[in-house]
């Protein structure tokens, strides 16, 4: 039971359950919005996983093994990379479906 | 008593992920998704990644909680046009979801022992590179090709992000401050930048040698840029205007110049000279910081509003 308790161990189970939670969310979410989000949550999770191997990997006089943690910055750069293009295309997109909504009620009325 | 404090850090975030996924108010979804980067930032501590949870609190926390604020301001009440699922659809999803989970819970309780690790590997070629950081060896020197390769990424990122302004408006300035700034914010926004940049250029020097770094220092600086423009002390830029671009390339040129003279003064690609692997660090991380400063501050103002000074 203590195995289970230490850092290493638990936070790559919580991790485990934040991959979980945000895979239902990109799936189940309405909002295009929410499915950015819940991606994020996904994300987090699997570098939690990475975390715990880090941690379990100390070694060599550090506390944790340095590669997964360069590697989950890396990681955690490229993911607020994505999250940001992928809000930049929601946005545009709304624009243009509202331009195309008030173009035809335009038209509709003009008729 | 730490054990409790994990288990507790653990309770938290899984309750705030379920909060930010069940919440129907957007707006609340996403400030609970912000104390979720925070809380993550401590898990990275308990971890003893440092590195790690600076990043995670800046970019995680701070970068894409602006941003998603940002999105949900721009686009309340227009972002309804998918039919909800079934309920049995949802329970099917959520089935599959939890197997997900279990069999990554499963290989966490089942990871080989010893485990394998790379710490030795890591800490033996440190007095070479004069580093005091190993992260910052892996990032700079061990794996500088992954480091390149993701700024190149961040930079491709922002090409994506920038080439969604309407034809008129290419190379014009993006909009960042809101139509009215509250009085808060201008006094932070004359009163927080010079410690920011301070705390910034801090962060970028002592990476060399202990918890810090390019991203985390580039992180603050960009923040420090964003809340300036967003009390509208100073306007955003003109995305076409030669010294942004050259700031955004400079980090990522300089670190693939340094790369191929690798050819001629090292080993290869991306291997510095002993003697100068320092200084050789130190000038990419300078030059990168800067990159990932602006980079990120232009990523969260999104693309062109306003059509170019001319």
């Amino acid at each position: 039971m203590t195995a289970v308790l230490q850092p290493g161990v638990l936070f790559g189970l919580c991790g485990a359950g934040l991959v979980g939670i945000g895979l239902f969310a990109v799936v189940t979410q309405t909002g295009l919005l929410r499915r950015i989000v819940g991606c994020n949550i996904l994300g987090a999770g699997i570098f939690l996983v990475f975390g715990a191997v880090a941690r379990r990997g100390a070694g060599a006089g550090f506390d944790a093994d340095p590669v997964p943690q360069a590697l989950v910055i890396t990681g955690i750069v490229v993911a607020f990379s994505a999250s940001a293009l992928a809000v930049a295309l929601l946005k545009r997109l709304s624009e243009l479906t509202d331009g195309d909504r008030a173009e035809a009620a335009e038209r509709e009325s003009g008729s | 008593m730490t054990t409790l404090l994990d288990l507790a850090l653990v309770a938290w975030l899984l309750a705030l992920a379920v909060h930010v996924v069940a919440q129907p108010d957007e707006r609340s979804a996403i400030v609970a998704f912000l104390a979720f980067g925070l809380l993550l930032g401590l898990g990275w501590v308990r971890l003893a990644a440092p590195d790690v949870a600076l990043t995670e609190i800046a970019i995680g926390g701070g970068g894409t909680g602006i941003l998603l604020l940002r999105a949900e301001a721009a686009l309340r009440g227009r972002d309804k046009n998918a039919e909800p699922m079934s309920t049995a659809g949802k329970a099917a999803v959520a089935l599959g979801c939890a197997a997900v989970s279990a069999g990554l819970g499963l290989a966490v309780l089942t990871f080989s022992s010893p485990p394998p690790t790379l710490a030795p590997a890591a800490s033996a070629a440190l007095g070479a590179t004069g580093l005091g950081n190993p992260v910052t060896a892996v990032l700079l020197a061990y794996r500088a090709l992954d480091t390149l390769l993701e700024k190149v990424v961040v930079l491709l990122a922002l090409i994506g992000v920038w080439s969604l302004a309407p034809d008129g408006l290419w190379g014009g300035a993006p909009e960042v401050k809101p139509a009215a700034v509250p009085g808060p914010l201008a006094y932070l926004a004359r009163v927080l930048p010079p410690f920011g940049v301070v705390i910034g250029v801090y962060m970028f020097w002592v990476g060399a040698d202990a918890p810090g770094g390019t991203f985390q220092a580039g992180t603050v600086l960009a923040a420090m840029w964003l809340l300036v423009m967003m009390a509208g002390l100073y306007p955003p830029p003109d995305t076409a205007r030669p010294l942004l671009r050259l700031v955004l390339v400079g980090g990522p040129a300089l670190f693939l110049a340094i790369a191929f003279l690798g050819f001629v003064f090292a080993d290869g690609f991306l291997a510095y000279p002993e003697a100068m692997a320092k200084p050789l660090i130190l000038a990419i991380e300078a030059a990168l910081t800067l990159s990932v400063a602006a980079a990120l501050a232009m990523l969260v103002a999104g693309p062109a509003r306003k059509a170019p000074a001319r």
